[in-house]
């Protein structure tokens, strides 16, 4: 069985952590050998956080290889193109929240923000399925993960995992409001709608 | 200062053991430097285990436990970034609990616990004692792994992360080397290492960061006369960054072209403008620095410390020029004022460095000099005081808005005061962040034309 290679983005406090711990314990619990990386970097302060899962039991390194990486898993759109230019393999999936958290750079007008059509220009070069995800009526910024988690599951993004592995994991990883809070947009049918397939 | 008790410690009787665990970030993920602190371990004659995923983490971390007590000594686990945050399903062994006995057992016979000059040559002579018993274990211990792939030509030797990186970097070759992990890096295990140089033409050591294991290795083949042609570091790029998988491939393309083929050539740079950490929206250094610039001449030099207030460095603050480590900057801020006539300097410190060392030394520079001030910026870390406020009861989240109609994009909000939360679009307005504005308010203030509403509910 040939590895599948999850590449994760996004800026610290996206909740990256806590995406790529669903996915890794997702896979556990549908009986897939799994391993994975986090790169926290200066996560904190509003840095860029990467984390790394290859399922399959022939990967030795958690580290994925330079566009080695079938499904991108993006929260930001300038880190949804870092992760196309370095990451995304050919003829792979990026799926990304296309929320903006303009880096320093671009706060300070050296240079321009980046846009959608660079993103799915980059995917073209690629020839990569691109997914952009965008949920207007979000309250709770926070929940931007869970509302990709969401979308991965309703398209079966990452083959072997079902709608119950992913609630399983959740379970293991939270409890009380949160939990229920988190299951609630999972499950929640309407944001399937939203956003653009590709 | 950690370094005077560490050297201390393989020249005493360490009665219950002692793992010391080590971390490494090769690559400097999240470092000043990638220094390779396997050197600590040669000077202070101590043992390292170096595993390569959390599932050995757990074997080596109980093995250099058994180890250390046996021996009364010191061991080192070193860990780099990538085995340290990896995750990986392990079995653990069945729990046993033991009734813990409590008896303290300090005894000082089992000293000497006070090195001084009298005891040093025999205290030495017990810890080199010590490393070459280890030695004799390391020659046939079990962590070390050998894997034959039928190929005498060629073997490499190596450990750690970058065993898994060659295990990867190999996988599609057809002419796979035989491969020698060691379990245990200093001392390293003579036996199996001689054993695989002869049994071998030519041998790579797969080595991150320093050449310590590789020069090692070639001292004992030149005693022992081997004639295997071991293949070590060749230049610079051999020193620097973490051995990864796609480094591991260039290094072996560059050694032998046909076992693998040619590494991903890592294209242009990606175009997405770079990502630097910044101060978090509301933090309290922002708005000391804000105001501090406004304060400083050109030729005023200011010196950062260790912490989250280093980030002032960045643009558009750039304030803090010079960093070292923790409680440098006063040290640093009084060399930059010898025979300084002409230029001020001012030295910032973090809250923990203040409280840790430094009161005693602001005292005495502030008794000695005069003209000499002192700013304490009191303010709660925001991303800690935001957390616990959002879990109170009752809580409300606010953010700042901004009237658009007395906007005339002065841009001191998003360009001098830098708050994250502030957007830029490209015809130059600006915008609040809705993710990210915590409703601290600190930023209203800075306009000019008063476009900033003070925080209200969302």
């Amino acid at each position: 069985m040939s590895t599948f290679n999850i590449y994760m983005i996004g800026v610290g406090g996206q909740g990256i952590g806590l995406l790529s711990e669903v996915l890794l314990r997702a896979a556990d619990h549908a009986g897939l050998t799994v391993k994975s990386v986090d790169t926290h970097g200066l996560a904190q302060r509003g840095g860029v956080v990467v984390s790394q899962l290859r399922i399959g039991a022939d990967a030795f390194s958690p580290l994925i290889g330079a566009h080695d990486a079938d499904l991108v898993v993006a929260l930001e759109r300038h880190e949804a193109l870092r992760a196309a230019d370095t990451a995304l393999k050919e003829n792979g999936t990026l799926i990304y929240y296309d929320t903006v958290w303009q880096p320093l750079p671009v706060r300070l007008g050296e240079v321009p923000e980046v846009s959608g059509e660079e993103v799915s220009n980059r995917c073209d070069r690629l020839r990569a399925r691109l997914i952009r995800v965008f949920r207007p009526d979000l309250a709770d910024a926070r929940m931007q993960n869970i509302v990709v988690l969401a979308r991965i599951q309703r398209l079966g993004l990452i083959q072997g995992l079902s709608a119950a592995h992913y609630r399983q994991a959740m379970q293991d990883l939270m409890d009380g409001t949160v939990l229920k809070r988190n299951m609630a947009l999972f499950d929640d049918e309407g944001a399937a709608a939203e956003g653009i397939s590709a | 200062m950690a370094a005077d008790t560490f050297v201390q410690l393989s020249l005493m009787n360490l009665i219950g053991g002692m793992v010391i665990v080590l971390g490494d970030d090769p690559g400097a993920n999240s470092s000043q430097n990638e220094q390779d602190n396997r050197h600590y371990a040669h000077l202070a004659y101590t043992p390292v285990l170096e595993p390569s995923d959390p599932e050995e983490v757990y074997a080596y971390y109980k093995e250099a436990a058994r180890q250390g007590r046996e021996r009364r000594m010191p061991i080192i686990l070193r860990l780099t970034t990538h085995v340290c945050h990896a995750k990986q399903k392990i079995a653990f062994a069945a729990w046993n609990p033991i009734a813990v006995d409590r008896t303290p057992r300090f005894d000082a016979a089992n000293g000497p616990y006070i090195p001084l000059s009298a005891t040093v040559a025999e205290l030495k002579e017990r810890a080199l004692d010590r490393l070459n018993d280890f030695r004799a274990y390391a020659d046939a211990c079990p962590l070390n792994r050998l894997t034959d792939n039928g190929n005498p030509a060629r073997g490499v030797i190596t450990w750690g992360l970058p065993y898994l990186s060659l295990m990867d970097a190999i996988s599609v070759s057809t002419d796979r080397p035989d491969i020698l992990k060691l379990g245990i890096v200093h001392p390293i295990p003579q036996d199996p290492i001689t054993a695989f140089l002869k049994s071998h033409q030519e041998v790579l050591v797969l080595e991150e960061l320093d050449d310590l294991v590789e020069k090692e290795i070639k001292s004992r083949a030149y005693d022992l006369g081997l004639t295997a042609r071991i293949i070590g570091k060749r230049d610079h790029r051999d020193w620097i960054g973490e051995y990864t998988p796609d480094k591991v491939r260039g290094i072996l393309h560059r050694i032998w072209p046909e076992m693998v083929p040619q590494p991903f050539t890592p294209g242009p740079v990606s175009e997405a403008p770079e990502r630097p950490p910044q101060m978090c929206p509301g933090c309290g250094h922002r708005s000391a620095f804000y105001a501090i610039k406004q304060a400083l001449a050109d030729t005023d030099i200011t010196v950062a410390g260790i912490g989250c207030h280093t980030l002032g460095y960045l643009p558009p603050y750039e304030i803090g020029r010079l960093l070292m480590c923790m409680g440098a900057s006063t040290g640093i801020g009084s060399g930059l004022g010898l025979f300084n006539q002409t230029r001020r300097v001012v030295v910032f410190m973090g809250d923990s460095t203040f409280q840790q060392q430094r009161l005693a030394e602001i005292v005495k520079a502030a008794m000695a000099v005069t003209g000499f001030s002192v700013v304490i910026a009191r303010h709660p870390c925001m991303l800690k005081f935001n957390r616990e406020q959002r879990r109170k009861p009752g809580f409300e989240p606010h953010q700042v808005d901004i009237d658009q109609t007395l906007c005339e994009q002065i841009h001191n909000c998003v360009a001098r005061f830098g708050c994250p939360s502030f957007s830029r679009a490209p015809d130059g307005r600006i915008e609040i962040n809705t993710d990210l504005c915590i409703g601290d308010g600190s930023c209203v203030q800075t306009c000019p034309t008063h476009a900033i509403g003070m925080p209200s509910k969302k």
